[in-house]
């Protein structure tokens, strides 16, 4: 068990974000900075909300990315469109094992991976539990940490638009799959934003109080 | 709480109190962001519900080239559809294709429908699929007019020749053998390519050939009733009576063979054939245009000179227009006559008697030819053996009027019923060649020499009697007389040299008339040769191993 520790929502202060100047908690209130005006808040608002709000949406367009394609090539002998199992599948059949992995890690497991992290922390601060906080708020950052990594596919096709267009000969645009996965993306970003680990810990407090 | 020495506790009086303000009891706004991606997922599940059309299966032997997610299926080059799975059948004998198909796309399927796999191809002359070799092959499909609710089908291996899409129609034709057709062959119309033969089978009987032949829009409408077809296979040299002749098509038609169809170019414009109407398919435009002569009249001509040269198919000529045909040539001895009869049976046509002009005229009825036919032998109508082609001795049959023939009927008792003939030209100018002959051989050459001889020994006398008048005459009469008589015996001496046996004339006389009788047997000789061999005229003699 970590040491005993005091919060300062147990001693019902709250901390300005915007100026740092500590003031006293008023219950039942939306409390502004004495100093500067800036909202005030014990822990993020409605933080639990936000991030199941924003998990599920980014759940709901986890389908479509992977089902739409992302990328559509056309070139004067063929036409394709490409989801990101499909590039998978081409990267994988056409010898690019190492890439193969790298492209299905970043662009399904480490969505899908976060997706069910956030739900994990989200569900356990709900539910108040006590459960391996410490493995917890290891995880959270890890979640946060890996966020801005999962945007390779986006990138990858961002760049392929931009370089592949010789008109006649081939053109790349962007499928609708990639506005979803994009949406994916900073959805769970901002549910990871949204979430506030000091939520992990709250419930241990109120347990000894 | 733990003791804080270095920096003591932040006193609550410290501490401002924050601001309060009036609670905000509304639905936090972040709950539109799920509700809007739960709108925009739902609106693309609904949409690709919406777009998604029928799911088939096709059958094929081979899944070469096909590929699941990749291989399209196209309908003039547009997608409409992909290939989502290819799994060998249960009996492992074929693969099955599961393909998902674009919205609206029912109305392709339905009974008729066809699905192959466009491949490079190279077949009757064309190539095909040429871009499926970089972007890999897919399936076309050609759908049916019918929709129904058909959804499993089996593939063809080869792309049809024939699509329903193309407009036009379909004959069928019976052949004797494929020649160098094939699906795909071309078929030609006054040398335009109008279509292509897009199926062929064996008959059951196994004698014959059923080939299906598609002509595009609009020159299907060049196929008529009276439409003849024949191959038009590579390069048709043809050498007889009527020459040498070339004929072919095109230089693709050279190459991978082809069928001409045409109206017989002497007959009205008739009625369009409807589609699948049977034609035969002729061996060439010759015989495809003899067809036409559906009226046939056999006659037998008898001939007693060597028909060497003459052929079964020799046409009979009237003035230079084929009427007719060499059907037979036999050989026949007449005990009555007690000789040998060449009897050539021919086919005319009565219906290119008929003039052109005169095309409306009713059809003559049995009764009217044999009078008319009649009346035109009466008028020295004969047939004759001519020289067609003076290269290769080819003989053809004449029908013509021939001045100062002798009387001659038709029998029309006996079948078929046989029309005079007169010998041939060339048996004529061998008689005449003959006869010369045998005057030449006439002339009492010799008895002419031997009474030459008679006459001049009997000038002899005569002269010398003359000379011993005048030496007589010398001695007696005047000198002046006597110069006279001198010239006169000059005159006589010069004379009797002259008719002496080896007198320069007498010998030029002698040798003429041996020329004369050399000739003769040369022509005897001749004739003799040119009856046996009547080409010899023209090629020379040759020399026969007998
Ligand atoms: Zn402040």
């Amino acid at each position: 068990m970590t040491p005993r520790a005091v919060s300062a929502a147990d001693e019902g202060l709250l901390n300005c974000h915007s100026c740092g100047l500590l003031s006293k908690n008023v219950p039942n209130a939306h409390d502004r900075c004495p100093r500067c005006g800036a909202h005030l808040h014990l822990r993020k608002p409605d933080s639990l909300a936000r991030t199941w709000a924003l998990l599920i949406a980014a759940f709901l367009l986890y389908i479509p990315a992977n089902i739409l394609p992302v990328m559509h090539t056309a070139s004067i002998i063929y036409e394709e469109d490409d989801t990101i199992m499909s590039g998978v599948v081409y990267l994988w059949t056409s010898g690019s094992w190492p890439l193969a992995i790298l492209v299905f890690c970043a662009s399904v497991t480490v969505p899908l991976a976060k997706l069910i992290a956030l739900s994990v922390l989200a569900w356990t601060a709900q539910h108040k539990s006590t459960w391996r906080q410490q493995e917890r708020t290891r995880l959270y950052r890890l979640v946060e940490f890996v966020g801005r990594w999962s945007m390779l596919d986006i990138f990858v096709v961002t760049l392929m638009v931009g370089l592949v267009h010789f008109q006649s000969l081939a053109t790349i645009s962007a499928g609708p799959g990639a506005v979803a996965f994009a949406a994916v993306v900073v959805l769970t970003m901002f549910a990871a934003m949204s979430f506030d680990p000091r939520l992990i810990w709250d419930p241990e407090q109120k347990q000894d109080d | 709480m733990t003791d804080q020495t270095h920096t003591p506790a932040p006193q609550d009086e410290d501490i401002p109190s924050a601001k309060a303000l009036p609670k905000r009891r509304l639905p936090s706004l972040i709950w539109l962001i799920p509700i809007v991606a739960a709108l925009a997922g739902g609106w693309i599940a609904v949409h690709a519900i919406m777009q998604r059309g029928p799911t088939i299966t096709i059958r094929f032997d081979t899944a070469e080239g096909i590929e699941a997610g990749k291989t399209k299926i196209k309908y003039k080059d547009v997608d409409i559809g992909n290939v989502t799975g290819v799994v060998l059948t249960e009996d492992r004998q074929h693969i099955k294709v599961t393909a998902q198909l674009a919205h609206a796309t029912d109305d392709l399927l339905g009974d008729k429908t066809q699905f192959w796999v466009v491949r490079p191809r190279v077949a009757g002359g064309t190539v095909s699929g040429l871009s499926t070799l970089l972007s890999g092959a897919f399936i076309g499909i050609d759908p049916a007019r019918k929709a129904t609710d058909k959804r499993d089908f089996v593939g063809l291996e080869q792309a049809p020749i024939v699509t329903t899409r193309q407009a036009g129609r379909e004959f069928v034709l019976k052949a004797q053998d494929m020649g160098s057709i094939d699906v795909g062959t071309p078929l030609f119309f006054r040398r335009v390519q109008v279509g292509e033969v897009s199926a062929y089978t064996l008959d059951k009987d196994g004698k014959g050939i059923t080939v299906k032949a598609f002509v595009h829009a609009p020159y299907d409408q060049y196929v008529t009733s009276n439409t003849r077809f024949w191959h038009a296979s590579g390069v048709d040299v043809s050498l007889d009576a009527n020459g040498l002749r070339i004929e072919t098509q095109s230089l693709a038609s050279i190459a991978i063979g082809g069928i001409a169809f045409q109206a017989p170019p002497d007959q009205p414009v008739a009625e369009p054939a409807a589609a699948d109407t049977q034609f035969t398919l002729a061996a060439d435009r010759n015989s495809a245009m003899k067809e036409a002569d559906r009226e046939r009249a056999p006659f037998v001509l008898y001939f007693r000179e060597s028909l060497r040269g003459l052929s079964v198919g020799a046409p009979v000529d009237f003035r230079g227009i084929t009427i007719g045909e060499v059907k037979a040539i036999n050989f026949e001895f007449s005990k009555e006559k007690r000789e040998i009869l060449m009897p050539v049976t021919i086919d005319l046509y009565p219906d290119r008697l008929r003039g052109r002009m005169r095309q409306d005229q009713p059809i003559h009825t049995p009764a009217e030819n044999v009078r008319i036919l009649n009346a035109m032998v009466a008028h020295g109508l004969r047939a004759q053996l001519r020289t067609g082609n003076l290269i290769t001795g080819q003989l053809y049959i004449a029908l013509d009027f021939m001045p100062g023939a002798s009387k001659a009927d038709i029998d029309w008792k006996q079948f078929p019923p046989s029309l005079p003939s007169v010998a041939g030209s060339l048996t004529q100018l061998q008689d005449t060649a003959l006869s010369i002959a045998k005057k030449l051989d006439a002339l009492p050459i010799e008895s002419i020499g031997k009474n030459a001889d008679q006459a001049m020994r009997n000038a002899n006398k005569v002269l010398d009697n003359a000379d011993q008048l005048v030496s007589r005459l010398k001695n007696e009469v005047t000198p002046e007389a006597q110069t006279t008589l001198k010239a006169a015996q000059d005159a006589i001496n010069q004379a009797k040299q002259t008719l002496s046996p080896d007198a320069p004339v007498q010998q030029n006389m002698n040798d003429t008339l041996q020329e004369v009788s050399k000739a003769a047997q040369a022509f005897r000789d001749l004739s003799d040769y040119l009856s046996r061999h009547p080409d010899a005229l023209l090629r020379g003699q040759k020399e026969d191993a007998k």
